[in-house]
């Protein structure tokens, strides 16, 4: 049975302007222990996705329908006095901007010991041992005086693991990762994806990671969930999605990716993702595909599982073998000149 | 943190300087000439130049200026009034507390209307109740004190005989020669002026907290705190006005100096001896001595207030504290 079963979520934001479909009709499941990475371009839906299934999008111009099952409940029906007590506890989030996500006023000590006093009545000494632990765990040096610093002392990265010592100090289920290493530099990036992979072993949480960068996804994945323009257009597991792309939009993500090898050039998906107050109508890829041809531009493309499995799904109009051969050319020739 | 405070200290002391000198160049440069005026209409030029001596009007400025301030520091003196031969030092010292009462009372005023209204505008912005506030605060900034003032007095104080139409009573209690004394009296004597002082602020700081606490509740952090697991009274209380409030703290350190120039207006209107009266008062007969008295202590007040709001700062935020 599956820690976390979304189906058909849907989140729209009522503006000025009209209603944007955020995410439009994401279904995927979160097994025990395991990574699930959401990719995508900016804007795509993925971080309203993971703040619709948390319930922290602004309540009052937000409508969220579907079923986000976790533990025989429905999060989505929750009220909001067992979602705070499930948020933080159960499920917890860090964010992108470790910068900014840190409450300028308070030290990360009280920081941290908020998050275990928030769900279990603890002394102030058995919180505050329990926030040294987890200090200590995450790699902070000198964690028994750096408690008492403000988060301005604290570099990017440093601050980064004191969000995901302040994520797992209640040891939750799930751990939501909204582009965590984006805002860090190339070497502290590596340290901060390691040290989550090595607490994934040593917590057992399971882990929804949100990027744009597939080099993340291939360090840590185990399930891949392809977003664009608030649908998913391919999901399937890491080989799938790595070595079986059936998607032209994940080739391109593929072909976008920087290489060290010599002789390969990057190529870069051209044009930007459309409006989602008015998305084009068919497959909303159709406008930047080259693959593109006049069904694309009027019939939706259902989400369908390949003929030879079942759980690698993609949604595209061009037939089995024109998707064999766009693979086999990406791969042909992201891996060009590799040894 | 103690260079912080000496930091802040030193300052004052720049401060203060150039707040007086500033006001000797101005007496300086008006062609009255004050012994003259000290020395009364019947004097004779001999009187006037033995005044101008023993008044040390006869010396360069800069030696006026040390002059002044050497009596100040070392003995806490700013001479006699030019007009009525009063002491400087006890004419100011009369009439601080009628101003000080009135700029402080409507502080705690304004900031006990401004910050509930301004906190409720920003968590149901576009409510009924965040509308009516706007409307509120679009009227208090259009009003002008002095008529406002004229009108809360003239009813309340007049026709519905509710409160004292004008005059003050001291907190300390009666004084020999006064009707009326101690805080009750003082209290009920200040509540129509305070109410309306704080009219005009607490329309700007309604306006101010709104938006501050509206920025405050889009930062990570309060996402952070959510995400956590916190109740939204907690990530209020704790996450979000410690940090809306600031701005608010800065601004407040600034208009309660802007405040002391409003009090000249408001003193007018209600019978109170305050300084802004006095200041008026000397300016109108050239008696620098009055007018430099009031200057050095309306300074002072502003100099401690800002300190003590650098202080609040401090504790608040300890970006600056540790910076």
């Amino acid at each position: 049975m599956a820690l976390l079963e979304v189906r058909d979520l849907k989140t729209a934001f009522k503006t000025d302007d009209g209603i944007v479909q955020a995410v439009d009709g994401l279904s995927f499941t979160v097994e025990k222990g395991r990574t699930v990475a959401i990719v995508g371009e900016s804007g795509c839906g993925k971080s309203v996705t993971c703040l619709s299934i948390m319930g922290l999008n602004p309540r009052q111009n937000t409508v969220t329908s579907g079923e986000a099952i976790f533990k025989d409940r429905d999060l989505l029906k929750l009220r909001p006095e067992e979602m705070r007590r499930v948020r933080g506890n159960e499920i917890s989030m860090i964010f992108q901007d470790p910068m900014t996500s840190l409450n300028p006023v308070h030290t990360i000590g009280r920081q941290l010991r908020e998050a275990v006093t928030l769900h279990e009545s603890v002394g102030k000494q058995a919180a505050h041992r329990r926030a040294l632990e987890m200090v200590k765990a995450v790699g902070i040096p000198r964690a028994e005086t750096r408690l008492d610093d403000y988060p301005h002392q604290f570099s990017g990265g440093m601050r980064q693991r004191v969000m995901i010592a302040m994520a797992l100090i209640n040891n939750p289920d799930l751990l939501i990762a909204d582009e965590p290493t984006t805002a860090l530099d190339v070497t502290t990036q590596a340290q901060i994806l390691n040290l989550m992979n090595q607490l994934q072993r040593d917590f057992g949480s399971a882990i929804i990671l949100i990027t744009h960068d597939l080099g993340v996804v291939a360090e840590t994945a185990d399930d891949v969930l392809v977003m664009y323009a608030a649908e998913a257009i391919e999901q399937g597991g890491y080989g799938d999605i790595f070595y079986r792309p059936r998607h032209p939009y994940t080739w391109g993500l593929l072909s976008s990716l920087p290489r060290l090898a010599q002789g390969t050039e990057l190529k870069p998906i051209p044009g930007a993702p459309p409006s989602l107050l008015r998305p084009p109508p068919g497959c909303r890829f159709h406008l930047r595909c080259p693959y593109a041809f006049d069904r694309c531009r009027t019939d939706v493309p259902p989400l369908q599982p390949a003929p030879d499995k079942p759980d690698h799904l993609d949604a595209c109009h061009l037939d089995e073998a024109a998707k064999q051969r766009g693979a086999e050319e990406i791969l042909g020739r992201i891996t060009v000149g590799t040894p | 943190m103690i260079r912080y405070i000496i930091r802040r200290l030193l300052w004052a002391v720049v401060l203060f300087i150039s707040v007086t000198l500033a006001t000797y160049l101005i007496f300086y440069i008006i062609p009255v000439d004050p012994a003259r005026l000290a020395a009364g209409k019947a004097a004779t030029p001999h009187d006037v130049q033995v005044v101008a001596h023993r008044l040390y009007l006869d010396r360069p400025i800069y030696e006026q200026y040390l002059h002044f301030l050497d009596r100040l520091v070392l003995h806490f003196d700013l001479g006699y009034s030019y007009a009525n031969r009063q002491d400087v030092r006890a004419t100011v010292l009369n009439a601080a507390p009628v101003t000080a009462s009135l700029v402080l009372g409507a502080v705690v005023v304004w900031m006990l209307i401004a910050v509930p209204v301004g906190v409720y505008s920003a968590l149901r912005p576009r409510s009924l109740g965040d509308r009516t506030a706007m409307i509120g605060v679009l009227t208090g900034i259009s009003v002008h004190p002095v008529w406002l003032g004229l009108v809360a007095s003239y009813i309340l104080g007049f026709q519905l005989d509710l409160f004292p139409i004008q005059g003050y009573c001291a907190f300390t209690g009666k004084a020999p020669g006064e009707v009326c004394g101690g805080p009750v009296d003082w209290f009920y004597h200040l509540i129509v002026p305070w109410m309306v002082f704080a009219v005009l602020y607490a329309a700007f700081y309604v306006r101010m907290i709104r938006s501050t606490v509206l920025e405050t509740l889009n930062e990570d952090y309060v996402r952070t705190a959510r995400a956590k697991g916190a109740p939204e009274q907690r990530v209020l209380i704790h996450h979000v006005l410690r940090n809306a409030m600031l701005p608010v703290v800065t601004m407040l350190g600034m208009d309660v100096a802007l405040a002391l120039g409003g009090a000249v207006l408001l003193e007018q209107v209600f019978g109170l001896p305050g300084l802004g009266y006095v200041a008026l008062h000397s300016l109108f007969q050239y008696d620098y001595p009055i007018t430099l008295g009031v200057v050095v202590f309306a300074s002072l007040l502003v100099i401690v207030f800002n300190l003590v709001v650098d202080l609040l700062y401090a504790w608040i935020d300890p970006r600056i504290r540790l910076a």
